[in-house]
């Protein structure tokens, strides 16, 4: 414990002393989308310095990362609260190909070599037809926190914005599917959107989910978010829901879903989303594991604190609120402590639970101090027993990022 | 997902929301400049930006064979250095 408490007063002061040559004006300037305004690494130079915030139609302004195919963040006001709004909510594509789709010319095929019968529904029928299910869930990119990445990966260098809470309400896709007829042999189910690429040659952005998540009665197709249709950006009409997996299934504008006997093998498959097997604690996705690497499958732990930024100044003798969100990848939230030195943890008030799927807010005050440096850090515990991490665990596409956020404030 | 149709629907789409913008993200001059613009036909050059300067000449170059293999991106096999090149000479990883 020794060694873990001069190793945090270490960081302490490093990150104390980084701060007192930044200054406390250059700290609070131009932080758009900065990931070390919040207290992580720096997001890559060329990234920080062509960030934006702009609206997308239908949008309210979100920090840019590229124009086309649209990829923005959401700024981190908007996770101060459990839900997300759907104007705020990010915007992730992979091919510059989008539709808009008009709900009523919409539907979607469902067939495959393993499904007794093909289907072909309609809105109309998705809603009158299924029983209606709702779930709570947190939507993040894989890739988000890539920016933080050091040393940095390419990729979309996201910040800490890719991500979202919804309430998703639409049809669970095991009822689709049983109105399809799962055969036996059935091993992945094929997912498909309206997106498509410029070039005939880019392969099409389709992804496979194991037949076992495809039956969980919290996979969704969603046709509404916070009770409303799902916005353009987010995937109207419908969007493939897949709580605690990250959102690269979330397939959007889905069209069409195919019950499989063999693995997909396409790039998005085969190739882009994957982890070096065996560097996480996530569950495999058995029928995808190659001998180096294997999907991404379900978020890691993680927490955000939403009410300070690195490098704050506060007055002596006043209390700091640390208050923020955290999440994992469907076993839900155990705990959040929040420490001011690495060494001395201090459970957080956990805010109204929304299901294991969902953000859920904490909130903690650290009590007036004297003039000086501290640090604040909170870190997230898992139900199934994960915590956050201290130390990057580095992958060469950038994902999981869930290291322990250190915010350093200065009283004054 | 592909109809010819809702190809066209899409592109214009994405033309009328974020051309004006995108036009304003402009790279660096220099040589190779103009073979780097073939990158436009499936992406905003912000891409290349977002992703500077932390790549060295083998990081770039295994970005343009990615897009190329990948993604199927047609940039003649000569092109590919001065491709690279380019990037790197702009917006690659800087002397230490």
């Amino acid at each position: 414990m020794g060694d873990q408490h001069n190793r945090s007063r270490r960081r302490l002061l490093a990150g104390a002393s980084a701060f007192g040559a930044l200054g406390a004006a250059r700290a609070f300037a131009a932080d758009l989308g900065s990931s070390g305004a919040l207290g992580f690494t720096e997001l890559p130079d060329g990234a920080l310095a062509g960030q934006v915030l702009f609206s997308l139609p239908g949008k309210l302004p979100l920090i840019k990362k590229t124009y086309r195919p649209p990829n923005f963040e959401t700024p981190i006001e908007y996770f101060r609260t459990a839900i997300t709004r759907n104007d705020a909510f990010f915007v992730r594509w992979h091919l510059a190909g989008i539709p808009e789709i008009k709900g009523d010319q919409w539907s979607l095929a469902v067939g495959g070599e393993s499904a007794e019968r093909e289907l072909k529904l309609t809105l109309a029928d998705l809603r009158e037809d299924f029983k209606q299910a709702e779930v709570t869930a947190v939507c993040q990119c894989s890739g988000n926190r890539r920016g933080l990445f050091e040393p940095h990966v390419a990729g979309v260098e996201w910040g800490v914005g890719a991500m979202g809470n919804a309430v998703w309400r639409g049809v669970r896709l095991k009822d689709v599917l049983a109105r399809a007829g799962v055969k036996g042999d059935a091993l992945e189910v094929v997912l498909d959107g309206a997106d498509t690429a410029p070039l005939d040659k880019t392969p099409d952005f389709v992804k496979s989910i194991p037949v076992e998540v495809a039956m969980d009665e919290n996979t969704l197709i969603a046709l509404e978010m916070n009770g409303k249709p799902l916005p353009h950006w987010n995937g109207f009409p419908a969007r493939l829901v897949v709580p605690g997996w990250t959102g690269t299934y979330w397939i959007k504008q889905l069209t069409s879903v195919k019950l499989v006997s063999k693995p997909e093998s396409n790039f998005w498959m085969s190739t882009a989303y994957r982890l070096p097997r065996g560097r996480f604690k996530t569950p495999s996705f058995k029928s995808q594991v190659k001998e180096t690497n294997e999907p991404i499958t379900t978020m890691v732990v993680n927490s955000l604190v939403t009410s300070l930024r690195n490098g704050q100044q506060v007055s002596p003798g006043k209390a700091i609120d640390v208050k923020g969100i955290a999440w994992d990848g469907g076993s839900g939230i155990d705990r959040v402590e929040v420490s001011t030195d690495g060494a001395s943890w201090y459970a957080a008030k956990l805010g109204r639970d929304l299901g294991r799927f969902s953000f859920r807010e904490f909130s903690f005050t650290v009590p007036g101090r004297d003039q000086g440096a501290l640090v604040v850090m909170a870190r997230a515990t898992a139900r199934s027993g994960e915590t956050q991490v201290e130390q990057l665990i580095h992958n060469p596409a950038g994902y999981h990022h869930n290291v322990v956020q250190r915010l350093y404030l200065e009283v004054v | 997902m592909k109809t010819p149709a809702m190809t066209a629907a899409a592109l214009l789409l994405a033309a009328g929301v974020t051309s004006a913008q995108e036009s304003k993200v402009q790279l660096k001059d220099g040589p190779g400049r103009d073979k780097v613009n073939s990158c436009l036909a499936c992406h905003s050059l912000d891409y290349i930006q977002m992703n500077s300067r932390f790549l060295d000449k083998a990081g770039w170059t295994a970005s343009v064979n990615k897009m190329i293999n990948a993604f199927g991106a047609p940039i003649a096999k000569e092109d590919v250095d001065v491709i690279a090149t380019y990037l790197t000479q702009n917006y690659g990883k800087l002397p230490q």
